[in-house]
């Protein structure tokens, strides 16, 4: 039996990530226990883990930090132990070295770069809220049998500017290319909201759960 | 690119549909959790609930519906009706919904725009304007747009998104129920005046009614709630209308 570990530090969309991780689980024909917990342990001895995030990335680093032991885990875990690891939104943001909202706030360190505010042209609405198109930069598993021309939602005013472009994975046109989601060995983050995005995020979430990096 | 966004609206009251609502192949119209399903099915883009009812009794039932659509509708999902505080907006993201509306309160009170982007973030905080003209400019209207405020609605706008509000659901009281268009003079004086995205509502008829608040009036997304409801435009009807207009659609196959 192989669970997957939905961390728990406070975040607004972690229901709704663990229905979708459910749907997605049926989907995928995967018998994988979905345990959403706030327990360090749990987390350390899980087959995958997805960390869910929406808001502030200050406030979700301090609600992650909160967490006894839970950084920790999630370091021993996933870059020790390589396990496949699957951010949303500002759960994908904490992978970064540093985020820019409202000063200066240190990210798990784990993708070289920033998250900074998105700056468009043209009189482009902040935040960037509703179904953008993704623009596949890299061939991966997690982004596999999407459709054609496949949308997701997108709601946010930061986005991660990875110092390596080799670490996006996708991106959406918004006055420019921002970054939609990075990947690099056993790490995936998507910005936009798979849990959301109707068949094309249970999909993504589907691959997800199959997707063996090792 | 991003897309236009097609919201269908629907009013609950005790957990029930209250608009008359004519869909095909629906047992129930009266459910809005079923009604939500067939919306999702079709390729609606975001769902609305405006909950109308006035007991204290009827809030714990709308909990309900929205913690019963999430469960089975996989996209986003805005709630308004009643939203007094940031502890009713945690209640409501908690039981699933991913943005809430706040329309009497905030202008009540603009310091719970603030309160509850605090508590949910700025992209869960969608601030409702009902607007009416009034001379060269428009004035909001409370309670239902029963009760006029002597509040510039542009400058109510400018103030929402100072304080935090990620979204303006902006509904014209002229325009609301005639069937004859969205307010495209009023959509226009705000969205030229805030950066934050602007949902049109008020006044749409026919599936062509749509394009000119997005191309003409820089909204971002359209509302509607009859003209789905009734049948008498199919969101494949909408996509299509707005398409060959030139606003951007989703690419949605059923």
């Amino acid at each position: 039996m192989t669970t997957l570990a939905l961390i728990d530090y406070g975040s607004g969309n972690l229901h709704s990530a663990e229905r979708a991780l459910r749907a997605a689980a049926s989907l995928a024909g995967s018998d994988i226990v979905i345990d959403v917990t706030s327990n360090a342990g749990r987390v350390a001895r899980a087959d995958r883990i997805v960390l869910p995030g929406v808001g502030h990335f200050a406030d979700c680093a301090a609600g992650l930090r909160a967490v006894d032991g839970m950084t920790d885990a999630l370091e021993a875990a996933v870059i020790s132990g390589g396990k496949p690891f699957l951010g949303i939104c500002v759960g994908m943001q904490l992978m970064a070295e540093w985020g820019l909202e409202d000063g200066k706030t240190r990210g798990l360190g784990w993708i070289a770069g920033d998250v900074r505010r998105i700056e468009p042209d043209e009189g482009l609405a902040v935040p960037h809220m509703g179904w953008n198109g993704l623009v596949l930069q890299q061939d991966h598993p997690v982004l596999k049998n999407l459709g054609d021309d496949p949308h997701v939602y997108f709601t946010h005013s930061y986005a991660m500017v990875p110092a390596n472009q080799a670490d996006i994975a996708a991106t959406a046109d918004y006055g420019g290319p921002i970054t939609a989601a990075v990947a690099r060995d056993n790490l995936f983050g998507t910005q936009f909201h798979p849990e959301k995005s109707q068949r094309v995020g249970l999909r993504l979430l589907a691959n997800f759960l199959n997707w063996d990096p090792s | 690119m991003l897309k236009t966004r097609i919201i269908p609206c629907l009013d609950v009251k005790d957990g029930r549909t209250v608009k008359g609502i004519n869909f095909v192949d629906l047992r129930d119209a009266g459910d809005p959790v079923a009604l939500a399903k067939a919306y999702d099915a079709q390729g609606a883009d975001e769902l609305c609930f405006l909950d109308i009812t006035a007991s204290h009794e009827g809030r714990g039932t709308m909990l309900d519906v929205v913690r019963r659509t999430a469960e089975q509708c996989f996209m986003p999902l805005t709630v308004g009706g009643g939203v007094r505080s940031a502890a009713d907006l945690v209640q409501l993201l908690r039981s699933g919904a991913d943005k809430v509306a706040i329309n009497s309160a905030a202008v009540a009170n603009p310091a719970v725009i603030a309160e509850c982007a605090a508590k949910g973030g700025s992209q869960a905080v969608v601030v409702a304007i009902d607007a009416r003209k009034s001379g060269d400019s428009w004035e909001i209207f409370t309670h239902g747009g029963r009760q006029p405020t002597g509040i510039d609605a542009v400058e109510f706008a400018a103030e929402a998104e100072r304080r935090g509000a990620g979204e303006i659901l902006l509904t014209s009281m002229d325009k609301d129920g005639t069937k004859s268009g969205y307010d495209i003079p009023l959509l226009k004086a705000i969205t030229e005046t805030v950066s934050i995205p602007v949902v049109a509502s008020g006044g749409a008829g026919s599936a062509q009614d749509l394009a000119p608040a997005v191309l003409e009036g820089g909204a971002n997304a359209v509302l509607a709630a009859s003209i789905f409801h009734f049948g008498e435009v199919t969101l494949a009807e909408a996509r299509q209308a707005l398409a060959d207009a030139g606003a951007p659609v989703r690419p949605f196959e059923t």
